[in-house]
């Protein structure tokens, strides 16, 4: 991954979570909202790998905890895994295939809002379920309504990478 | 020719397969490793310590992005608002001529109670705790940053210890109660909502002078309920819940009486319960809330 690559990655993540826990956490609609930040972290794993995924997850997880003044490393931990699996995702089973940022989209967001509820209990602190899952399926189909509008505009800002594991014989067959 | 291999000419050399899926664990498990060392530093000493200052650094840098976004949103959050009024006018309209006849009666009646109730301080030489909003200042500030998950309910506001803004400090909008500050930082805090599990204010029926606890709902996010109300008390539908505001010998509570909650909206009771079933519509829109009045006592003291 080139360095310019590298830059515009870091600037979208930058200003995508900035948004996010500025302006569209308050987008509220039968009791959810869009995660514009956990689609756009799936889309630059899918088209860039799973390091870089999770990479670009720790940071926006660092960005989302410092800003909202919470637990430090909570969404951190989170958005690493949800950039890496998706990343491995698009590396192997979900590669070039047409319905893989949908389908690691849901995946991610089922992960993050479910995850999030299991740490926030593991650190003692109150959190009701059905909070959680009264909020869920609106934020699938928020998530999911995202998915493809911005997976377009992260593959046209950042490009998809040359995958690395090519296959270095192939076979003819006439 | 069938089942012939071709060998690819070689185009550099490619990464094997171990030395990237070694690099790939390496990484992720670093990040984990720093992801979980933050939590658990952030959690066992949240308001010191180096990750702490650390925070309160960083957040300060991110303070003025957060504020930008906030305003680039704002003229479609007002865009949005104004939608989503139109609808709900007639009947905003019919609601509000209803509910200002009946308080048009009940000021000039409040009136006469008042006039009375300063007479009779006075001869008794009463010493009354810290009432709102008399006793109060209100900070004004601006939401800059929301959880993006549905298990917090907090939001960050651009006031800090620098303006005054002490721990536990009560904060209203301009309809009524909202939560209370859990994190202060120079210049930003946190502010816990009423909706959030761990948050509850003793409150009481105006009407009635019914007491209890107001605390968040089941049915909800955005709903209340005003639980510890005994049976033999009396609230009705449409009795406006205020702060309680009390005061014992040592203790106080945190917030200063008569500070608007909601408005009663169903009333229960079943004879295996202890108390009344109260649920209550908060006056302020947890939803949407875009500025608020954080309030620092007048006198200085916390």
């Amino acid at each position: 991954m080139s360095v310019g690559t590298g830059v515009r990655i870091g600037l979208i993540v930058f200003v995508v979570a900035i948004m996010q826990v500025s302006a569209f956490s308050s987008v509220s609609i039968a009791g959810g909202g869009p995660n514009v930040l956990l689609v756009t972290l799936v889309a630059i794993a899918l088209l860039r790998g799973a390091v870089t995924g999770a990479i670009a997850g720790f940071a926006a997880g660092l960005i989302v905890d410092i800003a909202t003044l919470g637990t430090l490393g909570l969404t951190a931990l989170l958005l690493t895994l949800a950039g890496f699996w998706a990343g491995r995702y698009g590396e192997t089973t979900g590669r070039a295939r047409a319905h893989a940022p949908l389908a690691a989209t849901l995946a991610a967001t089922l992960f993050v809002e479910l995850g999030g509820y299991g740490l926030h209990s593991l650190l003692g602190e109150p959190v009701a379920a059905r909070t959680v899952l009264a909020a869920l399926p609106a934020a699938l189909t928020w998530n999911a309504a995202l998915t493809y509008p911005v997976f377009g505009l992260v593959r046209r800002l950042i490009g998809a990478t040359e995958r690395l594991e090519r296959a270095r014989e192939v076979e003819i067959l006439v | 020719m069938l089942g012939v291999t071709v060998r690819r000419p070689a185009t550099g050399k490619p990464p094997s397969r171990t030395t990237s899926a070694l690099l790939r664990r390496v990484v992720v498990g670093i990040l984990v490793v720093l992801a979980l060392v933050l939590i658990t530093f952030s959690f066992r000493k949240p308001d010191d310590g180096p990750v702490a200052s650390a925070e309160s650094t960083a957040s300060s840098v991110l303070r003025p992005f957060t504020i930008a976004g906030e305003r680039v949103a704002q003229p479609f959050r007002d865009v949005y608002g104004w939608g989503d009024s139109l609808l709900t006018a007639r009947s905003d309209a019919k609601q509000l001529r209803a509910e200002n006849v009946a308080l048009r009666q009940q000021a000039i009646q409040n009136q006469f109670a008042a006039n009375e109730n300063d007479k009779l301080k006075a001869l008794l030489a009463f010493r009354d705790g810290p009432r709102f909003p008399d006793d109060y200042t209100g900070l004004a500030a601006a939401v800059i940053a929301r959880p993006t998950g549905s298990f917090a309910q907090d939001v960050v506001v651009a006031v800090g210890s620098n303006d005054g803004v002490a721990l536990d400090a009560p904060v209203v909008t301009q309809d009524g109660f909202l939560g209370r500050v859990t994190r202060v930082y120079t210049r930003s805090a946190r502010v816990t909502l009423l909706t959030d599990e761990q948050l509850a204010v003793s409150a009481l029926d105006v009407k009635s002078g019914a007491a209890g606890i107001v605390k968040h709902g089941r049915a909800s996010a955005s709903t209340l309920i005003f639980d510890r109300v005994p049976k033999k008390l009396r609230v009705a539908v449409g009795d406006t819940i205020v702060t309680a505001g009390w005061r014992s010998s040592k203790l106080a509570s945190l917030y200063p009486r008569g500070i608007p909650i909601g408005r009663v909206t169903s009333v229960g009771q079943a004879d295996t319960d202890l108390w009344k079933q109260v649920q209550v519509e908060p006056f302020a829109d947890f939803d949407r809330v875009d500025a608020v009045l954080v309030l620092v006592r007048k006198d200085g003291q916390p």
